[in-house]
């Protein structure tokens, strides 16, 4: 048995990323010069991802191996170009760093509270260091806007609401009689005194809450307790009721 | 045009027709042209309540299937002017009622009167949503015991999805809670609900608090709504019923169990 030597870990690398908009080495070098020396020691030997996202694509004739090269005279370490135009594949292959295709760069370092961003709002930059987190998933959906159902006049007995993929909120009593039904949860700003059902569809974490409990039936996610029980923990006093590992809590509020 | 007020409640035998009789003669003395509709086809009871039974040539599914007009079929009051029946017909079932013919005959009955009263059957079914269907208010009767307070709370969830004031999601029906057969001896000593049981219960507003009292008895059978009986608790209280109907306001009576509750109604309270 011989010992392992190596192994392979996903990982993710804080680094910077030099953005570059346009490029002519003069301005390059002078624009560089300038960020760094707003702060030396915190550019130092910093490893660079230069990206090539937003360069102007009319300028394809550009020379990496020289802006590489400029990198490195002001201590930093271009490591990799991040790039989609499949045109300067060729010239980031001469200028000896890595390709990176634009999805797969993970790497991040959290939001840099230095002095470039400052700087980066007064003057138009050629290009930008910009410090990325990618730990701050972009990718993810924005939240559906929550839906609720309003009942504002009383539920009366005999009568059934049902709030469909939403909470239910209702503004005034729930009859003896009277059942009220939601995927979410069931608000009642009034006595409950008929059934009240929250997270019919399965959801566990739905509550029934209530300015005055008198339920003849309170049940969330199919668990459910009846009006002799509820009597013997909290009765007409406001409450809630949810559940906690598969059993019913009734808490008064 | 006429304000269609229904007297409905659910439940059978709280009141209905003895509060249709009283409400309508009530606002009839006071001057407002009144007719009250019996809508119990096949089990009449306005006509005898009024006192008009032997009056009865046609009735309301004969207008419904123009078998007569409205004319020939309303009959006026012998005690006040103002005030007009339109008895049910006692051969047919709820069935004759369509609602066609129901708004047709009410649109005709809005061109001349005040006030339209609707006795309503009990129950909540096709004759009951009849009743109430074309309502601007609706006068709830509830007696002071569960069973009453339950029917009553369904009727008003009729009312709030089954009238047209709410298919066309108009301003909603005007409702009124009227307790019937209230007695303040009895509920003092825990046998009936509160004024105050039935008013959470409910949840709308008190139109007024009738309390038991042999004079309905004796006025039901004798034809003559209760309310023409100046002396009696139940007529008095009905027409303070009718003056809050009218945005008047005045204090309840009758509800606090005196100590000798014979003695005070022989002197008559207040």
């Amino acid at each position: 048995m011989s010992d392992i030597c190596l192994q392979l870990k996903g990982s993710v690398i804080t680094t910077f990323i030099l953005e570059l908009y346009r490029y002519s080495a003069s301005d390059f070098t002078q624009q560089l010069k300038d960020k760094i020396d707003q702060a030396p020691a915190f550019f130092e030997h910093s490893p660079v991802v230069i990206s090539l996202d937003k360069f102007e694509s009319d300028s394809l004739a550009i020379d990496l191996t020289e802006l590489v090269s400029i990198c490195r005279q002001h201590n930093l370490q271009p490591m990799a170009f991040k790039c989609a135009d499949a045109r300067l594949i060729p010239s980031i292959k001469k200028s000896g760093l890595v390709h990176l295709p634009l999805n797969t760069s993970r790497s991040a370092i959290k939001e840099a509270s230095t002095p470039i961003e400052s700087a980066d709002v007064q003057t138009p930059p050629v290009q930008k260091l910009v410090s990325e987190n990618n730990a701050r998933s972009d990718q993810r959906n924005d939240p559906q806007p929550h839906k609720n159902k309003i009942i504002s006049r009383p539920v009366r007995s005999g009568q059934q609401i049902y709030a469909e993929g939403a909470d239910l909120i209702i503004l005034s009593q729930v009859s003896e009689g009277a059942e009220v039904l939601a995927d979410g949860n069931i608000h009642v700003y009034g006595t409950l005194r008929g059934r009240a059902l929250a997270g019919v569809k399965g959801d566990t974490s739905a509550r029934v809450f209530c300015k005055r409990l008198e339920a003849e039936l309170v049940s969330i996610a199919g668990h459910f307790i009846l009006s002799d029980s509820l009597r013997d923990k909290v009765w007409e006093q406001s409450a809630q009721v949810f559940l906690d590992q598969q059993a019913l809590q009734v808490e008064a509020l | 045009m006429a304000e269609i007020i229904v007297v409905t409640s659910g439940k059978g035998g709280v009141g209905k027709t003895t509060t249709s009789a009283a409400i309508g003669s009530g606002l009839a003395i006071r001057g407002h042209r009144t007719v009250i509709i019996d809508f119990d086809v096949g089990l009449r009871n306005l006509d005898l309540i009024m006192g008009c039974e032997r009056r009865v040539v046609y009735d309301f599914v004969n207008v419904l299937n123009k078998e007569a007009n409205l004319n020939q079929a309303l009959i006026k009051d012998k005690r006040n002017d103002n005030l007009f029946i339109l008895p049910a017909s006692q051969t047919r079932d709820k069935d004759a009622l369509t609602q066609e013919g129901v708004q047709a005959i009410l649109s005709e009955l809005a061109e001349t009167f005040d006030y339209i009263i609707c006795d309503s059957p009990a129950g909540i079914e096709k004759g009951a949503q009849m009743a109430l269907y074309y309502a601007d208010q609706a006068i709830v009767v509830t007696n002071p015991e569960v069973s009453s307070v339950r029917d009553s709370d369904r009727i008003l969830g009729i009312l709030q999805s089954k009238s047209l004031r709410a298919e066309t999601a108009a301003e909603p029906v005007k409702e009124h809670l009227l307790l019937t057969r209230y007695n303040p001896q009895r509920v003092e000593e825990g046998e009936m609900l509160s004024i105050a049981d039935v008013e959470d219960i409910l949840a709308i507003p008190l139109l007024g608090v009738i309390p038991e009292s042999e004079a309905v008895l004796k006025a039901s059978n004798q034809g003559e709504p209760v309310i023409f009986d100046e002396s009696a608790d139940a007529g008095q209280a009905y027409s303070d019923a009718v003056a809050r109907l009218l945005g008047e306001s005045v204090a309840l009576r009758f509800v606090e169990a005196g100590k000798k509750g014979f003695l005070k109604r022989l002197l008559g309270a207040n």
